[in-house]
């Protein structure tokens, strides 16, 4: 979304300092576009409160306006909408029977886990419910001899690696929140993390899912064995952003702890060194489970906050880690070691043990927050690029700074081509906050210019939906849409998230309706 | 090759299967994409795409097809980028063309399914897979981007041109495995990998059903990575034999390090005596009752079964014995051990209802992948639909409201 004010903005983009000021001052989002015009939702949801009480049990429904705001947002902290019920689930039985009374009253909800989403995918609907899915963590079952676990979706990610551990196994994705994170929510997103350069993301590692669909029935998509006759509607499923139901368990696949972890730390005193390096070890035939970059303004950034003690001087770092078989990780990271010193690297530090190898991952994970000690406020996006653009695209968005006048530090999954430009700003200088989104949006429209997307991992949400239009066609879009209400024909599972302009199941083909209020008037045109 | 002269009888060298019984209607072999979603427009009928045809048995016969769509001519690679491991080609590229010419840059497609001459949109449309699934998955795992032209002529593209994307609803997944039912595939983009520079194998002979569950879990729950882990198997009168081999790919420094290890691993099931393997040397070197290492894998890798009756199982991978149980003496077949898959050829005499109701307690299905002609009519060619198929329907009816596509070649009739 685009938007016009500085009163608006603080509803559009993530900054880590406004929050307060913006919960004080606003509340709910107002001027949403409902869905259906003729239906007055606020006052059926209020309506549904008693019913949601009679079916799942009171103590699990809330109305109270101060227990409501508790839920107004998720990692996306200043798009904030309070919704008008919340209802706590504990098992299954409560999700059907809350979405049911949602679909019979024509009421939107939008399913919730750990709120830590970074593009506002959880933010409710104000005249709508809020289901909360963190009650149900329940682990099903731990089958190390198919190498799955089922669990319930508000299990945290890092819970299942632990409950694998003991036979040897892990799960793969692992987002930088995974202490945090819930499996449902990893599901929604198609959750990535720094390792699934080499192991995939959430949805290669989905093998089954229970879901609530948007008029209330249950289904079961996947499961334990692999290639269930008839189309992969899991594979859609996943990545979904809440929008086409909710999954009320979830059967993971792990995989083999590897025999060798090496980790190593490389200074460069340039970028285009760095990300030659990078290139260099893809083109050498060498598939590490890491390689993430730091530049010079977000190493200054880390120092200051976790003194990670990065190599004094350099312009970019790389993280590399390799994992497999020892005899294999040995030499290859020999590999790795002289192909970054063909590229000048300055100093490469290998990992001793475990504490070593922490510390290096310490500064990179911590970078985001680590920000917050450079700048007042700052704004994280996440764009993709094909790799071998790296250093011209670095240099577009420095260039791109420079003409705004706004530091940009740079952090990313180098290995993927995945960017998290941190804009920083100062929030008390009027326009500022607006500046910084409008230099995020340019980055994004930069990286689908280079041929990459809009988002890599922390998906679109509200956040970026003004941006599908210009990764996507219409035609493209209007596709999407088509999955959208064979599931979902009422448009009530999540609506307003993930496509940029809503519209009713019924519509022909080309025909859309206006342009949401937050929508770009510029994208409306050819949208 | 298909023979363009007999749209009924779209022939690959391994599957004569006609897609639709009796003659099909007209043939259209169209050259681009553009081309293709004009097709649609400008007619009304049913279609049916195909493309080198070496796996239209894989779906049932279509109840209609009066344009039968040879995506043959859609055979440009149109876009390569070795540094950025994505290529981007037409659905009739054939996948061996495409091997060759990444090849020159040390790069692979990660999909070996052994159909020779099979395009990239045909493996996609039917998730066609091969041994080296175990190690880079399937056509879900590898597909990055596709474009598809809708019953209706619409054009459209998802996912993109970068590995790491979740921009939008993954329409790649959808369409793979759906035989062209919800569109047909017209572009594919692909993530690649390096080509391993080095390879070994493990054989174990296999003595029993049980010995295979053994034998393959050892490798699988070990930190051993093989490429592949794949079991030739027959049902005799007695119980099951085969053999089972591991493949290892990687530098030579670490072939040469695990290949030895896999071998000690499975001497030591093999005996039966985990603790008691002493001198694993020994036992790897009895000759052909024994544990081997060679270099290429066995004529039999990665191949199909052929028979009157070619089924694909899939189930719960540690259920692998039991699946091999439940098979009638006289099956014979291949599988992909430690992922749950199994093609089997089975006696066309077998009672399939009653060998799927045995797989459901492992999660399994068991679906056709060739059958003789004279055993097609009346064969339930899926098997049981499951609680989503009233959302696989609804989904259908979204893509493809007046079932043009592929009209009955799916689960359930679809």
């Amino acid at each position: 979304m685009l938007a016009r004010t500085r009163a608006s903005f603080h509803h559009s983009i993530g900054t880590y300092r406004q929050v307060e000021s913006v919960s004080s001052t606003r509340q709910d989002r107002p001027g949403r576009r409902p869905l259906r015009e003729d239906a007055n939702d606020g006052a059926r949801a209020g309506a549904l409160a008693d019913r949601l009480r009679a079916a799942v049990g009171a103590a699990k429904v809330l109305t109270d306006p101060a227990q409501l705001r508790t839920y107004a947002c998720d990692g996306l902290a200043t798009v904030r909408v309070t919704p008008s019920v919340v209802v706590l689930a504990e098992r299954r039985e409560d999700v059907v029977a809350a979405v049911r009374l949602c679909a019979g009253a024509g009421v939107p909800f939008v399913a919730r886990g750990s709120g830590t989403g970074l593009s506002g995918g959880a933010v409710p609907v104000a005249d709508g419910v809020l289901i909360v899915l963190s009650r149900l963590r329940a682990v099903r079952s731990v089958d190390p001899g198919n190498a799955r676990v089922v669990v319930e979706p508000g299990v945290i990610n890092l819970w299942v690696t632990r409950e694998a551990a003991p036979y040897g196994q892990a799960y793969a994705p692992d987002p930088s929140s995974q202490q945090v994170c819930s499996i449902g929510g990893n599901v929604a997103e198609n959750a990535g993390g720094a390792h699934c350069l080499k192991y995939g993301f959430t949805v290669n590692h989905v093998m089954g899912a229970e879901v609530v669909l948007p008029d209330g029935e249950v289904v079961h998509l996947g499961g334990i064995a692999p290639e269930h006759p008839g189309f992969d509607l899991l594979g859609a499923f996943v990545g979904s952003e809440g929008t086409l139901g909710i999954a009320t368990e979830v059967t993971v696949r792990t995989v083999q702890a590897p025999e060798s972890v090496r980790t190593m730390l490389v200074g460069f005193h340039s970028v285009a060194d760095a990300a030659g390096t990078v290139s260099d070890i893809i083109a050498g035939g060498i598939l590490p489970a890491a390689v993430e970059m730091m530049d010079a303004l977000a190493i200054e950034a880390a120092e200051a906050a976790v003194r990670c003690g990065y190599p004094q001087g350099a312009v970019a770092v790389l993280v590399i880690e390799l994992d497999g078989p020892r005899v294999e990780v040995d030499e290859q990271f020999l590999q790795v070691e002289r192909i970054a010193a063909a590229r000048h690297a300055f100093e490469t530090r290998i990992a001793r043990d475990e504490d070593e190898r922490a510390l290096m991952w310490k500064g990179r994970k911590s970078a985001f927050a680590a920000v917050g000690r450079i700048s007042p406020a700052y704004y994280v996006q996440d764009g993709v690029i094909p790799r071998t653009k790296l250093p011209e695209v670095l240099d577009e968005v420095g260039r791109l700074a420079d003409a705004a006048g706004i530091r940009v530090a740079n952090v990313f999954h180098a290995g993927d081509g995945n960017l998290h430009p941190l804009i920083l700003f100062d929030d008390k200088v009027e326009g500022a906050a607006h500046a910084a989104e409008q230099l995020g949006f340019a980055i994004l429209d930069l990286c689908v210019a280079s041929g990459g997307s809009i988002t890599g991992e922390h998906g679109v949400g509200v956040e970026k939906k003004s941006r599908m239009a210009v990764q996507f066609s219409a035609d493209d879009l209007d596709t999407m849409h088509r999955l959208r209400c064979a599931f979902d024909p009422a448009g009530l599972a999540n609506p307003g998230k993930q496509f940029p302009t809503p519209r009713l199941c019924g519509e022909r083909p080309g025909v859309r309706t206006a342009a949401s209020e937050d929508h770009d008037p510029a994208l409306g045109e050819v949208f | 090759m298909p023979d363009p002269d007999s749209p009924a009888g779209v022939r690959g060298s391994a599957d004569p299967t006609p897609v639709v019984p009796g003659s099909a209607g007209e043939v259209a072999a169209p050259g681009s994409a553009g081309e293709v979603a004009e097709l649609l427009r400008s007619t009304t009928g049913t279609v049916v795409p195909v493309g080198a045809g070496t796996k239209t048995g894989w779906a049932a016969p279509a109840t209609s097809c009066d344009l039968l769509l040879r995506t043959t001519g859609l055979d440009r690679v149109t876009e390569y980028a070795p540094g950025d491991l994505v290529v981007v080609a037409e659905a009739g590229v054939p996948l061996a063309a495409l091997q060759e010419q990444l090849a020159t840059h040390g790069q692979m497609l990660a999909l070996d399914p052994p159909e020779q001459g099979a395009t990239l949109g045909g493996i996609l449309a039917a998730n066609a897979s091969g041994p080296r699934r175990l190690r880079y998955g399937t056509v879900r795992d590898l597909l990055i981007g596709v474009t598809v032209v809708l019953a209706d002529g619409t054009v459209a593209r998802s996912g993109g041109k970068v590995v790491k994307n979740v921009a939008g609803y993954d329409l790649g997944k959808l369409h793979t495995g759906a035989h062209g039912g919800l569109g047909i595939v017209v572009s594919t983009t692909w993530r690649l990998h390096p080509r391993p520079p080095a390879a070994a194998t493990v054989t174990a002979p296999v003595r029993g059903s049980a010995a295979a569950g053994r034998l393959t879990a050892r490798v699988a729950r070990s930190t051993l990575t093989p490429t592949a882990l794949e079991l030739r198997w027959q049902r005799g009168e007695s119980g099951t034999t085969g053999e089972l081999v591991a493949l290892f790919e990687s530098i030579p420094a670490s072939v040469r390090d695990q290949a030895p290890r896999c071998a000690a691993l499975l001497a030591e099931e093999d005996a039966g005596r985990g603790s008691e393997a002493a001198d694993p040397e020994a036992r790897t070197t009895r000759g052909d009752e024994a544990v081997r290492i060679g270099a290429a894998p066995p004529a039999w890798f990665g191949e199909r079964p052929v028979g009157q009756l070619v089924l694909r199982l899939a189930f719960a991978p540690s259920a692998l014995p039991y699946v091999l149980d439940a098979l009638p003496p006289g099956s014979r077949g291949t599988a992909s051990a430690a992922v749950g898959v199994a093609y089997a050829a089975v006696p066309p005499a077998i009672d399939l209802a009653a060998l799927r109701a045995a797989l459901a307690r492992w999660d399994g299905s068991a679906v056709v992948l060739a059958a003789d002609p004279e055993l097609r009519p009346g064969l339930d060619h899926w098997g049981p639909t499951g609680d989503a198929f009233g959302l696989m329907t609804r989904v259908k009816d979204r893509f493809d409201p007046e079932r043009r596509l592929s009209p009955g070649r799916l689960l359930g009739g679809l």
